[in-house]
């Protein structure tokens, strides 16, 4: 069978980084197959407070799956999955209550306003005030948009609503799905810069984009798919962005 | 704004619960053209009997009660198809399954609102189309009070046939296949209540028995449908 391993970057540069802490989340020998096809074999890696991890890989190769697993949402898969030490089933309710998951599909609702949504959307896992909802819309330059239904909105705006929940966040962990989908070049720094600051804090972030991320502090990379340059051991140690 | 990692204190069950109904109901409010659908449905499918069968009163007294009832199960079962699905569509249910919060609080929510807005009205417009199927004031008195125990008891367990279904692209006719089995109790001693208030005995026995079924998927069903949503997200 053709199918190459995922490989994570070595601890070794982790070490580096100025804020790498505790373990969060650690997946161990991980395998999922979809549509007799194998995605990913033998994955194993960890999630460590303030530590950013990029997934990548080509379309198709199971970037979205793998968060979905990561996340709790999808079962179809073979391994285990630790939380803190714990396995993710015996730990689920503080795994979910430190978890925000943004999926490929935001969860804004088009015929609601970004006021409604992010009360809906926030209201059931923290207490928020409208106070804090209109900060961080404000923040990701929504402001004078709040009560304007989400299906006026454009595509990047649509967008930013779901981000705002970034803003109101106290989440440990950040899961993002190709969360820079459709934002302005303006957005995706204040968004890289937003990463940046919540890794300082101790939260961790894994996420999708095919964008270039310019980080400042280092950050890791999963490589999914079974692309050659997989294979060779050079190629497979992806570390971007050097340590200050 | 203070984004530092700390612990939110989390909202009560009872908070999450009026979140989401209220989130519901707003979602509804918005999209009211889609709630007279059912509506219209019921009142169709009771005033086209009269034509197509017959416009006798003896008839129709016998009928009417049967008819009401199956066209408000109809009706029910027409709306349940969008109780997830929009959710599903936008990827609202996968934000709501990852809260900490017992999903079935959530679930309990979304039925109710479902209930509040398709159910309700059905109530309220059955005793017109009692008075059009010639019933008794007190038939129809009874009429409202199983539709008032029975319609929850519709919402509930079509919930589980929703959640079950809403990862199929095609999920309509799945519904009704896997749903109307459960119906048919309610359906039988729904109708089975105003029959015997129509012919005078008593219905302490009936009523009763609708309790315990609205009681049993009032505490089942939420369950159910919590554990099918999972099941529905997690491919």
């Amino acid at each position: 069978m053709s199918v190459v391993s995922p490989t994570v970057t070595q601890s070794s540069t982790c070490e580096l980084l100025p804020s790498s802490g505790s373990e969060l989340l650690r997946a161990e020998s991980l395998f999922c197959e979809r549509d007799e096809r194998v995605l990913f074999e033998d994955l194993n890696f960890s999630i460590n407070a303030g530590e950013i991890i990029q997934v990548e890989g080509p379309n198709g190769s199971g970037k979205t799956t793998l968060l979905r697993i990561m996340s709790g949402l999808s079962g179809a898969y073979e391994g285990n999955l630790f939380w803190k030490g714990e396995t993710i089933n015996s730990a689920r309710i503080d795994f979910l209550s430190n978890l925000l998951y943004l999926g490929h599909k935001p969860g804004v609702k088009a015929i609601l306003t970004p006021v409604e949504n992010l009360r809906a959307l926030m209201g059931i896992r923290q207490s928020v005030t409208d106070e804090q909802i209109h900060r961080a819309l404000e923040k990701v330059g929504l402001y004078g948009y709040e009560d304007v239904p989400c299906h006026n909105l454009s595509a990047g705006q649509h967008r930013r609503v779901a981000l705002a929940r970034l803003y109101l966040s106290t989440d440990e962990l950040w899961i993002l799905d190709e969360a820079f989908t459709a934002i302005d070049k303006k957005g995706v720094k204040e968004l890289e810069a937003l990463l940046q600051e919540r890794a300082h804090q101790g939260g961790a972030v894994l996420l999708t984009t095919h964008h270039e991320l310019q980080l400042e502090s280092g950050f890791k990379k999963l490589q999914l798919g079974k692309s050659a340059v997989v294979k060779e051991p050079v190629t497979t140690q992806v570390v971007a962005g050097e340590v200050r | 704004m203070n984004t530092s990692v700390q612990v939110s204190t989390p909202p009560s069950v009872m908070h999450i619960f009026i979140t989401v109904l209220k989130r519901d109901l707003t979602l509804a409010y918005r999209r009211r053209q889609d709630l007279v659908n059912p509506m219209i449905f019921f009142i169709i499918v009771v005033s086209l009997l009269p034509l197509g069968v017959s416009p006798e009163k003896s008839f129709l007294q016998e009928a009417g009660a049967g008819v009401v009832w199956v066209a408000a199960l109809l009706a029910t079962l027409l709306s349940l198809d969008s109780l997830f699905r929009s959710d599903f569509d936008d990827g609202s249910l996968e934000q709501i399954v990852l809260t900490p919060q017992p999903l079935f609080i959530m679930v309990l929510a979304k039925i109710c609102a479902h209930w509040l807005v398709t159910g309700v009205p059905l109530i309220i417009l059955s005793p017109m189309l009692g008075v059009m199927m010639h019933l008794e004031f007190e038939t129809i008195k009874v009429l409202m009070l199983t539709l008032l125990l029975g319609t929850p008891v519709l919402s509930l367990i079509g919930a589980i046939g929703a959640a079950l279904t809403v990862g199929l692209k095609v999920g309509g006719v799945l519904i009704s296949l896997l749903i109307l089995p459960l119906y048919i109790p309610v359906l039988i001693f729904g109708t089975g209540t105003v029959q015997a208030a129509a012919n005078m005995l008593p219905i302490d026995g009936y009523i009763a028995l609708m309790g315990a079924i609205f009681a049993l998927s009032l505490t089942m069903s939420p369950l159910a449908a919590a554990a099918a949503l999972r099941i529905s997200l997690s491919n």
